[in-house]
């Protein structure tokens, strides 16, 4: 049976190595697709609606076309087709230089017929709001119910009830390399793209299926990218249009967003509003739920939400609505649906808690039929000091009050099939691996090595790692679910363990010895049995001659587990003259199975925990219900946390297993739920509406007052 | 943005001259770029001509001697926030300017063009919405979100003065040295800021072809004690959500003269007399601090979102004045 091997025997796996790409990263020498830049090359840019609902009477290019520099222009949406949200694609140029594009989108006339426009939840569901989505009566999808028990029978045995509402808004994804590609038709059945993607393969395959090209004649590059969150899959209308453009043209063109058009049409996290009713025994035992929710994904579904999440309930309803509004869709953001879920029923388990008179942590332990999170809260407790929090919430004296709360998430992670990777020793010893997953900023490239360096016996540097690249024609997935480790690990340590049978194969009877015999050394291969019979691995690989070995691997089950069980504790500080909310410590228990980087997913729990930060007291997007326009796509009202803001974060890597499971999503989705619980120990006021911001906490303190 | 000549400027004299040749907008001036340039990038302003004077010599010194402080426009926020004289005794400007923005922007914003930016509102930062600032029929922020705006003096624009510089230097007294066409004058810097009833368009005194060319500071009585409180969603860059420029003249912890200027809350920075005159000639304790917060509010007239900073800048002038007597 395929095992990862005792940590003991790792002299790689599992410890902390530093990213084979970081020095090229922070001295700018990594390329991203921004960075590309090809001989001749135009730049494109995209008219999009500055009007939430319209329809399109008429366009006219000739304006632009006539603007010196300008080599192609064209229409995206089609007249008398409705433009439903501001962002959305008009039409767009090429031209010489970015200047002289942005001049020239400028230039293009449109003629509109503007329509009422809704984009908030409360006005889409009005009575008298206009129909924006033809096939859903009164912009509400047909609700998603789902039962479990006898709710009224559990409310009956209910010893406290909690009801309340709470609200999450729509996030975007503000990933730092806007959504882009450079786009160059070698000749008219090659084409080669780069692409800021979190899927070269899917990219690819977009591209051949959209311009009725064979797939082995299209190539996706993405070396380096600069974040996705779940936002970077297809290519996009704006990856072909700059294909398109490229086509028509004949010259190579980087078509980048600009990040207004990242917030308004790159993705967002849904919002979330929920009415729950929640009861529990005396004895602490969660016995009905009952909610009710909505949120919004823009004009497109997609806006569910977790509810009741981690906890055991045995009777149970939920009730879930999509809202549509004049406003961009959402994607896939980081465990979607999963942290305005867990805040809402991490707040709601607070609420119950105190009803109890129990401690927040002893009610989880009652309800949270998971193991590892059992253990988890002793570990998070412990670390935190949780014996410092206020036992009764805003008993703390003084202007600035501290408490602490808790969170928890869980999340799959177990990756799957779908990955081909080869794995190619040379006869002078260098050692490839090459598979077509991308390195979306997670570590993958630097896993690899490891992971061919330990079966080997090298270092990572004598490693050359090829991703990001469709060209070898080794496909893999895209890199979401936090899917990518669970699915390329395996299929790379197979590959990388038959290579080496290989060689061992080869050179066997050179150190007289059977293959079973063998082991690598460091830097060597020698007989177990006498150990006096050693080759270097370079000795080794010569005996190949003028041959290769390369082999491929298989995706091995055995290696990877699903399910990662995450806890967060918070400890906040509330100043309570201005409402300013510091977040000073987070105690991040995180399991992930075997962590191959320990760095790098440390890495990854630090990021998500700062993205939960931003959802809890920072990012909300604004729209203006007068003129449907978006008010703060931008980075200076829409704010994400920045140095001041991070507080310390202890990042426990809870590992449980030997076994890999991915952790790029889980360690974002506790945050929030721990941060608002311990606002309210801090203040004994209760925000129950995201981001937690100083107009809700002095309008809160002054209600309480 | 749309293409524009770029001159350098050579004398106060052509400056103001280029200036006269047309209204507003055609001729603008550029200094560290830090606000223009995102005009210009999201095609609030469109000029045919920027001047950049930071070309003129000797416009960026900072003087200090036993009668005050004369800074020139063109000094840039970084300079005053870490001029050592500032640091000791006008504590409130250069906690200010330590508190504008980031390091990168106050190592090229200047005085000049902190004083003469222009409001963040996100109505008058969007080039499609057509608000009354902007020559349109509305304040967008009375009926829609508001939780940035004014909270005082805002009918008919309900902007906030985005100014960290004004709030402290008012408070501290002091005055503005303008050039025109007829040569320089003076007024203080309270008086060079307006109001939207009297200018909707503009948030200060100045004609078309005017320049500010140095602000002048009074030097502190003895027992002064100052600060700045700005209080904002997040640490930098951000901008005041409410913020308190208090100078308070002191014997023991008995208030002498006060001056309390706030920033963040209306249209212009906001001198708050009822604050002053509740600490005045008093011992500063708790509930004389609770009345000058009280007192600096009393007339605010909250928009949809923005009660909180009713709530804000009453606790922020209260602080102020305790920290006086602490």
């Amino acid at each position: 049976m395929a095992s990862w091997g005792e940590a003991s025997e790792s002299r790689l796996i599992g410890k902390r190595v530093t990213r084979l790409s970081g020095k090229d990263k922070v001295t700018g020498k990594a390329k991203y697709t921004f960075d590309i830049n090809e001989p001749g090359m135009l730049y494109g840019r995209i008219l999009r609606s500055e009007t939430a609902h319209a329809t399109v009477l008429g366009i006219d290019l000739s304006e632009a076309e006539a603007l010196p520099g300008v080599k192609a222009v064209i229409p995206i949406i089609e007249v008398g087709n409705k433009l439903r949200y501001q962002g959305q694609e008009i039409a767009a140029v090429a031209a010489d230089t970015d200047d002289i594009a942005k001049d020239a989108i400028r230039l293009i006339h449109v003629d509109l017929e503007e329509l009422p426009s809704v984009v908030t939840e409360a006005d889409a569901m009005a009575a008298d709001a206009p129909q924006i989505r033809e096939d859903w009566a009164g912009n509400q999808s047909e609700p998603n119910v789902r039962e479990d028990g006898d709710i009224n029978a559990g409310f009956t045995e209910a010893a406290v009830e909690v009801e309340a509402t709470y609200h999450t808004p729509v996030q975007t994804h503000v990933c730092l390399e806007t959504h882009g590609h450079v786009a160059k038709w070698e000749d008219e059945q090659n084409l080669t793209v780069w692409a800021s993607t979190q899927g070269v393969f899917g990219v690819r395959n977009d591209f051949a299926q959209h311009f009725e090209l064979p797939a082995n004649q299209v190539r996706v590059i993405t070396e380096h990218m600069g974040g996705g969150f779940g936002s970077k899959f297809g290519p996009g209308i704006e990856g072909r249009t700059a294909v398109e453009l490229a086509r028509i043209t004949g010259k190579a063109v980087k078509l980048m967003l600009t990040r207004k058009d990242e917030h308004l049409v790159a993705g967002n996290r849904p919002s979330m509003t929920q009415q729950v009713r929640a009861g529990a025994t005396s004895d602490g035992r969660l016995i009905a739920y009952d909610m009710k929710g909505y949120g919004t994904g823009g004009i497109s579904s997609g806006a569910g939400f977790t509810g009741p999440y981690v906890y055991h309930v045995p009777n149970s309803r939920a009730e879930r609505v999509n809202v549509a509004v004049n406003a961009g869709n959402q994607r896939a953001m980081r465990a979607p649906g999963h942290p305005q879920g867990a805040f809402a029923m991490d707040s709601l388990m607070d609420e119950l808690a105190e009803k109890l008179g129990m401690d927040p942590v002893e009610f989880r332990r009652i309800n949270d039929p998971n193991e590892v999170r059992q253990a988890q809260y002793t570990l998070g407790a412990q670390e935190i000091g949780w014996h410092r929090r206020n036992h009764v919430p805003g008993s703390g004296t003084g202007v600035k009050k501290r408490g602490m709360g808790l969170g928890s998430g869980q999340w799959g992670g177990g990756g799957g099939r779908g990955t081909e990777a080869r794995v190619t020793i040379n006869a002078d010893g260098t050692v490839e691996a090459v598979t077509g997953t991308q390195d979306i900023g997670t570590g993958i490239r630097t896993v690899i090595a490891m992971i061919v360096a330990e079966e080997f016996g090298l270092d990572i540097t004598d490693v050359r790692v090829n991703v990001g690249d469709s060209q070898p024609g080794l496909p893999s997935g895209g890199s979401g679910g936090s899917q990518t480790t669970p699915s390329v690990a395996p299929v790379i340590k197979t590959a990388a363990a038959a290579a080496k049978q290989k060689l061992f194969e080869r050179i066997a009877p050179l150190l007289e010895a059977p293959v079973g015999d063998l082991r690598v050394g460091t830097g060597t291969i020698y007989v177990v049995s006498d150990r006096t019979k050693t080759i270097t691995w370079k000795q080794a690989a010569g005996q190949l001659g003028m041959d290769s070995i390369s082999e491929g691997g298989t995706w091995d089950e055995e290696l990877r587990q699903n399910g990662a069980a995450g806890t967060q504790f918070a400890e906040v500080e509330v100043d309570t003259q201005t409402g300013a909310l510091r977040v000073i410590k987070i105690v991040a228990v995180q399991d992930c199975g075997l962590a191959i980087n320990r760095l790098t997913t440390e890495s990854q729990i630090n990021g998500g925990v700062i993205m939960g930060l931003g959802q809890a007291i920072l990012e909300e997007r604004f729209m203006d219900p007068e003129t449907g326009r978006m008010l703060n796509a931008n980075l200076e009202d829409y704010k994400v946390p920045g140095t001041f803001e991070i507080p310390e974060i202890q990042s426990i890597v809870f590992d449980t297993h030997r076994k890999v499971t991915g952790v790029g999503e889980p360690p974002c989705i506790p945050t929030p739920g721990a941060i608002a619980n311990a606002v309210y120990n801090a203040i004994g006021v209760r925000i129950r509406s995201l981001p937690i911001t100083p107009d809700k906490i002095l309008d809160a303190l002054a209600e309480k007052a | 943005m749309e293409k524009f000549s770029y001159v350098n400027a050579t004398s106060l004299e052509q400056v103001t001259s280029l200036l006269s040749e047309s209204g507003w907008g055609e001729v603008m001036l550029i200094a560290g770029g830090t606000d223009l340039l995102a005009e210009l990038k999201e095609y609030i302003e469109t000029p045919k001509t920027l001047i950049n004077l930071k070309t003129l010599p000797g416009m960026d010194s900072i003087e200090a001697d036993a009668s005050g402080l004369r800074i020139g426009a063109l000094a840039t926020v970084a300079d005053i926030s870490m001029h050592p004289t500032i640091q000791h005794h006008y504590t409130v400007l250069s906690q200010a300017a330590g508190s504008v923005a980031t390091p990168q922007i106050r190592n090229v914003g200047t005085l000049g063009g902190n004083l003469c930016q222009r409001p963040r509102c996100w109505y008058y930062r969007d080039e499609a919405t057509d608000c009354l600032k902007k020559g349109g029929d509305i304040c967008y922020a009375i009926d829609g979100l508001s939780k940035y705006h004014a909270i005082l003096g805002g009918d008919p624009v309900y902007i906030v003065h985005p100014s960290d510089l004004a709030p402290a230097l008012i408070a501290l007294g002091a005055s503005v040295k303008i050039v025109g066409p007829e040569g320089e004058k003076s007024m203080s810097l309270e008086e060079f800021f307006t109001l939207p009833a009297a200018n909707p368009f503009r948030e200060n005194v100045l004609e078309p072809n005017e320049i500010v060319v140095e602000v002048s500071v009074p030097a502190p009585k003895p027992n002064t004690r100052s600060f700045y409180l700005k209080a904002r969603e997040k640490g930098a860059p951000d901008f005041a959500l409410s913020s308190v420029a208090g100078v308070f003249e002191m014997d023991g912890k008995t208030c002498k003269t006060a001056s309390i200027v706030l920033g963040g809350v209306a249209p212009a920075p906001w001198r708050s007399k009822e604050a002053e005159a509740a600490v005045t000639g008093k011992m500063i304790d708790e509930s004389v601090s609770q009345q000058a917060g009280s007192d600096a509010v009393k007339d605010a007239e909250p928009l949809n979102d923005n009660a909180y900073k009713v709530t804000l800048t009453q606790n922020l002038v209260s602080r102020a004045a305790m920290m006086a007597a602490s």
